[in-house]
Parts: structure tokens; sequence; C-alpha cells
């Protein structure tokens, strides 16, 4: 049973002609209905262990959502940097983003993790940096660096025309980027962008090795305590299908976005 | 348009002077120097690579040369230094390109509003009044919520001139702007910069459209590897060239 789902499991890779969300529902499909003959018992046992998923799916959302939105915010700002005429401000910001998309996302998780304290000291008052910040943190260093790349070059894909055109109107060059140079990248960065939120998303269980209650472990604990191979089998397929659940709806909506922003 | 009774003493609105100016190795410019007047419509023509657009950007601040000077008004252009002094002059002065240009992320409306509300300061309103007389002005009122993809090239340059005009400038310049249309929709461009000349507002155009140079010049600035060549009224460079030069151009076109 284990081999036969991970060869359906192996399917979208070998097959990479077919657009990814029907083979996502084509695997996920199939493997539940292969699944259909488990004794209703098992079944069973991961309902009641649902309630756990959920809390810990609802950990991988938090840290992906946050992870990202300072990613993109702080990835926005050091990819306008990178493009300064100055240079004390190009080359730092050059050389940050080489730094953190060059690193493995784990060692940065385990960076973040032992290098910050567990509580911050503010006067006389304490205020705890629990692990999942941490973590957080670990996933949005990279993340900036992808989106400063990615805002980098969408901005330099936009004809130097554009430029002249603003300059000859009296715009600065802060206010041509503001104005005309960056409304004209959104398109552009919806769709790596895109791949980047759902690479942080499936990179969230990286969370579990530092302790983070998040899904996969979640699952973990459910299996190890339950102790039965069927049960195992369907609780990591559980595991698939929510993250599943998660990422299409992001898909989605972007598709959507991205048909908002195609001006003629 | 005969010259001959606009008075020779209005004093010049643009100036060049020896200016000079190399790409690498390419020497561009090699010592220009051209005078146009308040209200005049002045041509440049010229075989292309001779130096024709360079000098309209160097007018307006795009590019700096290496010597000489540039004056428009009382502004010494080559002598500015910051994004702020420039930016004061790009205020009064129109620019207008061979490919439009247009922002294609905004309607024929936001195009022309932008610089005025954003740059000038102008109300909301008062901005969007004036880009509707423009637009009739340049006879695309129906357009005014289309994107720049959905008008055609003659339409876009239209919008492009009226986005010009909208930041009241003292003197537009002209690069090239109907060598990227189709032939049908070349006239429909020129009889704007006709109007806009007629109007009175001062105009340097570069352009390979020679009967229309001919017609709405006060002047005309023939240029050839960096030099201008020979300059006169269109009567005395397209009948009487002096210049060897010129005449092998202008009769080059005829044949």
């Amino acid at each position: 049973m284990a081999t036969e789902q991970s060869m359906t499991v192996k399917a979208p890779w070998s097959a990479p002609s077919l657009p990814p969300t029907v083979l996502w529902f084509g695997v996920v499909a199939l493997a539940w209905a292969a699944l259909a003959h488990f004794q209703r018992e098992t079944v069973a046992i991961l309902w009641q262990w649902m309630p756990h998923l959920a809390a810990g799916l609802r950990m991988n959302v938090l840290i992906s959502a946050l992870a990202i939105a300072i990613g993109t915010l702080l990835g926005a700002i050091v990819g306008a940097l990178e493009l300064s005429h100055r240079r004390w401000v190009g080359a730092p910001a050059r050389g940050y983003v080489q730094v953190f998309r060059n690193t493995p996302v784990l060692v940065l998780i385990f960076f973040t993790t032992y290098v910050f304290p567990f509580e911050i000291r503010l006067g006389s008052l304490y205020l705890a940096f629990p692990d999942w910040i941490k973590a957080t943190l670990g996933l949005a260093l990279p993340a900036s660096a992808h989106v400063a790349e990615i805002f980098r070059g969408a901005i330099l894909s936009i004809t130097s025309a554009q430029w002249d055109a603003s300059a000859s109107l009296g715009f600065g060059r802060s206010q041509t980027l503001r104005w005309v140079i960056l409304p004209q990248c959104v398109k552009r960065v919806l769709p790596p962008w895109m791949n980047l939120y759902a690479m942080i998303t499936m990179s969230t269980t990286l969370a579990s090795l530092v302790g983070v209650t998040e899904l996969l472990e979640s699952a973990k604990n459910a299996s190890n305590t339950v102790n039965r191979t069927d049960f195992t089998v369907l609780i990591y397929l559980a595991v698939l299908t929510l993250f599943f659940l998660y990422c299409y709806p992001i898909t989605r909506f972007t598709t959507r976005l991205e048909r908002k922003y195609a001006f003629h | 348009m005969p010259p001959a009774h606009q008075p020779p003493e209005r004093p010049p609105l643009v100036e060049l002077r020896q200016v000079h100016l190399s790409f690498g190795s390419n020497h561009v410019l090699k010592g220009i120097d051209l005078n146009v007047r308040k209200g005049d419509a002045v041509s440049i023509i010229g075989p292309s690579g001779s130096g024709k657009s360079t000098i309209l950007r160097c007018i307006n601040g795009l590019l700096t040369p290496e010597r000489g000077e540039v004056v428009v008004g009382d502004t010494p252009v080559h002598a500015l230094r910051t994004e702020a002094e420039r930016i004061a002059l790009r205020k009064r002065i129109g620019f207008v390109f061979q490919q439009y240009n247009l922002f294609p992320h905004l309607t024929v409306l936001e195009n022309i509003v932008l610089a005025p509300v954003r740059i000038l300061g102008v109300a909301r309103e008062t901005a969007e009044r004036e880009a509707r007389e423009l637009l009739a002005k340049v006879r695309l009122a129906d357009k005014i919520d289309a994107y720049p993809g959905q008008l055609s090239g003659g339409q876009q340059q239209r919008v492009a001139i009226a986005r010009a005009l909208a930041m009241h400038p003292e003197l537009v310049l002209f690069d090239e702007v109907t060598s990227a249309l189709d032939p049908e929709t070349v006239g429909e461009v020129l009889s704007v910069i006709r109007q806009l000349v007629e109007d009175g507002m001062t105009c340097l155009l570069v352009t390979h459209e020679m009967r229309f140079a001919e017609e709405v010049s006060h002047e005309i600035v023939f240029t050839d590897g960096g030099e201008i060549v020979e300059r006169g009224t269109p009567r005395d460079i397209f009948h009487a060239p002096r210049s060897p030069r010129t005449h092998a151009f202008i009769n080059g076109l005829r044949n």
C-alpha cells in the first residue's frame, strides 16, 4: 500500500505537461479512493485527531502568512535599494540578497532559533520570543532576498523609455518608481511571488525540526500515539490534502489578480 | 508660413553654443550652435545618426554635454547638477517621443493628469477639465477612458502630445514623432502639431517629414555628422541650398 502511494505521489514530477492543479486533484482523489476500503474504525480515529491537526495547520498558516508579509515588505525595499545609483546603498543591499539567497532555509531557521534569546528584556518588561516567531524570521529572511530579486528583475524589465518619459514630465527617480514603474511591475511580480509563497508554505514544515508544533509535527504525534500502519498512511494523506486545500485558493486568487492587472 | 514678417529681434528661448558630446569613442555632437526664438517652429533635418535626437535630449537635460552651453530662457542647462534643478527645467519643456512612451497601465485621462496632479500639485478636477479640453483639441475626446494598448499609433501619439501640453510648457520638443506611425495616421499627428505652431507654441522638431517641415517651420537646420551644415528659411534650404551636402541630401530624398 505504501509503495503504491509513493508512486502516485511522484506522478506530478514525471508528467510535467499537465497543469499541476489537475494532477493534484487526480492524485488526491485517487489516493482517497484507494483508501475507501480502509476500516471505518481507522477513519474514525483520524476524525478524532482532526482538531489536533487543525491546530497544527493554523500554525503553518500563521508562520507562512507572517513570513511572506515580512519578506515582501523588506524585499520590496531591499530590491529598490539594490538599484540605487549610490554605491554605499546599492552594495550592502546586493550583499544582503546574496547572503540570504545562498543559505539553506533550514540552516537559517536553526540560526534564528539558537541565536535569538527566548525572551527580550525591555526595561523591567520581559517579552517572550517564542520559537515559532524565530522560525518565521528564519523563513522571512530568505523570502525577503527572493522578493528583492523578483522586484529588481521586474523593475529592470520595464523599458528605459518609461524613465525618459517620466523624467521629461518632471518626475524624480523615486516619483517615477512610485507612480510609473512599480504599478507596471505588479503584474510581472505576481507569478514568481506566488511561487515563493508556495515554497514558504511548504518550508513551514521545517519549523517542526526546531520544536514548533505545526501540522507535520501534529501528524507525527498522532501517528506515534496510534501506532498503526494504516492510520499512518491515512494521516499523512490528510496532511497532504490539508496543504493542498491551503495552497490551492491562493493560486486561484493570484490568477484573479493577474487578470485584474492585465492591462492592454 | 513666410518668416519674413517675424521681427528678428525677439530674444532666443533656446540657445546652444559649441555643444560637444560623445558616447564612448563616438563623437556625436561636434560643436552645435542653435537658436530658437520664442514662438518659432524650427525643424532639424538630416541623415540618421547625425545627432538630431541627441540635440533635443541635451536641451531638456536628459543628456549633459561635455563642452559648450545650453541655455533655455535664463537657465544654464549645461551647468545643472542636481535632480531638483533638472526637474524644474523639465516642467517647462514638453517632450514628445518617437515611440510615444505612454504609461501602459493608465487610461488616457490618467496619462494626462498624472504629472500635473503629482508634480505641479494641480487640483484633480482642474487637471481633469484641462485634460478633456486637450483631448478635444487633439480630437480624441471619445478615447478618454481607453488604455494606450487599445489605440492606434497615431492616436497614442496625439495623447502623448496632450500629455506634454498638460504641463503648460514654454517649449515642446518633437523627436521624430511620426517615424513609428503607419502612413495613414501620420497626417492626423502633423495637423495637431500644425495647429500648435499656429497657436504660437515654440516648437523644435526633429523630423523626416520634409514637406511638413517646409510648410510649418520658420527655420530649417540641416545637420550631418554631428555638425550643423546649414540653416535658413525653408525656401532657402529646400530650393536654394548653399552647401553641396545639403543639396545632396535634399536631392537624394527627391529621387
